[in-house]
């Protein structure tokens, strides 16, 4: 299992080396979404809840931009049938792609948080560093997971661009919810607050409930 | 709340008018259902007056 | 053979009964809430079909599960069919919910309900239902996808109610209506009778509908012996699932 996981995984990134589709354009989207609220908001500076709702909100239509890509190369080349016709846990597939995901989201907001920092956000982020990056990794993890799934069903329908974020929007809306609640407080105008920790908790949860539920489906999404 | 009646009545209504639709969407695809029937019965008994037919021109 | 139709007439006349009774109780037998008035005479339809719903939703996510267990395509047309009929409820919850908002608070919408807000996001996610199911063409796989949403989502549901109610703690404590403590008996006897119906009305129409499915596949299968199998391409891509009799 692990060594399909990480051969899956191997694959995605030197694909995403020699073609560097998603990241970049992810990257770029974000940037340029940032420019659009300052003009959309008419603001030159952002804190508290409405840095946190832009923030997110942007991060999470990036990353519904990449994931309409994710399986697009195994759908379009027959890789479902290898990967099927290979002797290896089909959960791998759902694993590698996750992390895969997370990890391209990870990439993106190496380039676009700081970004953020600069264009729009009011409050300094150093002192706050630590725990922004946990939020951001439990909010990554829960786009990840559900992206995932939502895009193993999508990339097998007529209107996969269509269905994929259709799907994914509604239920992402918690993690969307409980990201910016904790987010707010440590952008909070004039010095960040504490993190609020039953908010990180439920993102905790979400994760921790829908990559179980996926675990146990994705299999289904492969069978034929 | 002096008009609260009004309110109240148009909840209720609503609730009525989701069965009422429901029960109209389920009449129409029990017509079709009706008409497709008919053809068929109608359909059976051309395949029977067929079957029929030929024999007594076998015989005679 | 299983008929679905089986017992359909009793439970009809039962969830007449017992609707009547809710309604004639809530008009003449509960009393007037001591702050909203006759108003909040609404939350019992209310509440009874947002409770239904969600039990509907979960019932087809089970449904869907049982599908993907057994490959038995009966399940995915029981789960299609009740999350099918928990969405018209949900409609009905958002739009008696708003006629509530509009009632108590004079505006349409109210971001604090935590019921209304769920159930939106609810109803965004259960509407594209239909359309996955549309846009995939093997009969066999899309209800495989779908049975996977609908576990997916039956999984969702009750995660997205927590969220948004700890969200809308923070700034209202409790509003209205959605948590039964310190009801008066009569109010909390119309709501339970109010609830039942409803959820007979779900069972029934559920039923109905089933046996409608199996009557149209019934009736397919006729068409197929009798015209032989040149006739069998009827109809083009369905999004609800096909019974093969």
């Amino acid at each position: 299992m692990r060594s399909t996981v990480a051969a899956i995984l191997r694959k995605d990134l030197r694909l995403e080396l020699r073609t560097f589709e998603a990241i970049p354009s992810m990257t770029l989207f974000s940037l340029t979404t940032f420019v659009l609220f300052h003009f959309g908001l008419n603001e030159t500076s952002v804190e508290g809840d409405l840095a946190a709702g832009v923030l997110w909100v942007t991060l999470l239509f990036a990353a519904i931009l990449g994931l309409n890509r994710l399986f697009v190369a195994e759908e379009e080349q027959g890789g479902f049938d290898g990967f099927l016709l290979a002797p290896v846990d089909r959960t791998a597939m759902f694993v590698a792609k996750a992390t895969g995901l997370f990890l391209f989201l990870a990439l993106v907001e190496l380039v676009a948080v700081p970004a953020f920092t600069i264009l729009l956000l009011g409050p300094s982020p150093w002192a706050i560093l630590p725990e922004l990056i946990l939020v951001l990794a439990l909010g990554n993890a829960g786009i990840a997971v559900v992206g995932t799934l939502v895009a193993g069903i999508a990339v097998r329908t007529r209107a996969r661009d269509l269905i994929g974020p259709l799907i994914t929007l509604p239920l992402l809306v918690p993690v969307i919810l409980a990201a910016s609640q904790a987010t707010a407080p440590l952008l909070a105008e004039g010095g960040a607050q504490a993190l609020p920790g039953r908010w990180v908790a439920v993102l905790g949860i979400y994760d921790l409930i829908f990559g179980l539920v996926a675990y146990g489906v994705f299999d289904f999404l492969l069978e034929d | 709340m002096i008009d609260g009646d009004g309110y109240v009545a148009a909840a209720y209504i609503i609730f009525l008018a989701l069965v009422l639709i429901y029960v109209g969407i389920m009449a129409f695809r029990l017509s079709n259902l009706e008409r497709e029937l008919a053809e068929l019965n109608q359909e059976a008994a051309q395949q029977d007056a067929e079957r029929e037919a030929p024999e007594p021109a076998k015989v005679g | 053979m299983t008929l679905y139709g089986k017992g359909l007439r009793s439970l009809s006349i039962a969830t007449a009964v017992v609707l009547t009774g809710a309604f004639l109780l809530i008009a003449f037998y509960a009393p007037e809430d001591a702050d909203q008035g006759i108003i909040q005479k609404i939350f019992y339809i209310h509440v009874a079909m947002a409770i239904v719903a969600l039990c509907g939703f979960t019932a087809g996510g089970v449904m869907g599960f049982m599908h993907l267990r057994t490959h038995d395509r009966r399940w995915d047309l029981r789960s299609y069919v009740a999350i099918h009929l928990s969405l018209i409820l949900a409609v009905g919850v958002l739009l008696t919910g708003a006629v509530w908002a509009k009632g108590s608070w004079g505006s349409w919408w109210v971001w604090d309900e935590p019921m209304l807000v769920s159930f939106l996001i609810v109803f965004l996610l259960y509407a594209t239902y239909q359309p996955l199911r549309f846009s995939i063409e093997d009969p066999e796989r899309q209800s495989r996808y779908a049975s996977v949403f609908a576990v997916v989502a039956g999984a969702f549901v009750p995660i997205n109610f927590a969220a948004v109610r700890m969200a809308d703690s923070f700034i209202h404590p409790r509003t209205l209506g959605t948590t039964t403590g310190g009801m008066p008996g009569e109010m909390m006897l119309t709501f339970l009778v109010t609830l039942v119906g409803v959820a007979l009305l779900f069972v029934t129409l559920w039923k109905y509908e089933m046996a409608a499915k199996h009557a149209r596949g019934q009736v397919k299968a006729l068409r197929r012996r009798i015209t032989g199998e040149r006739a069998s391409v009827v109809g083009g891509r369905s999004a609800a699932p096909q019974v093969h009799v």
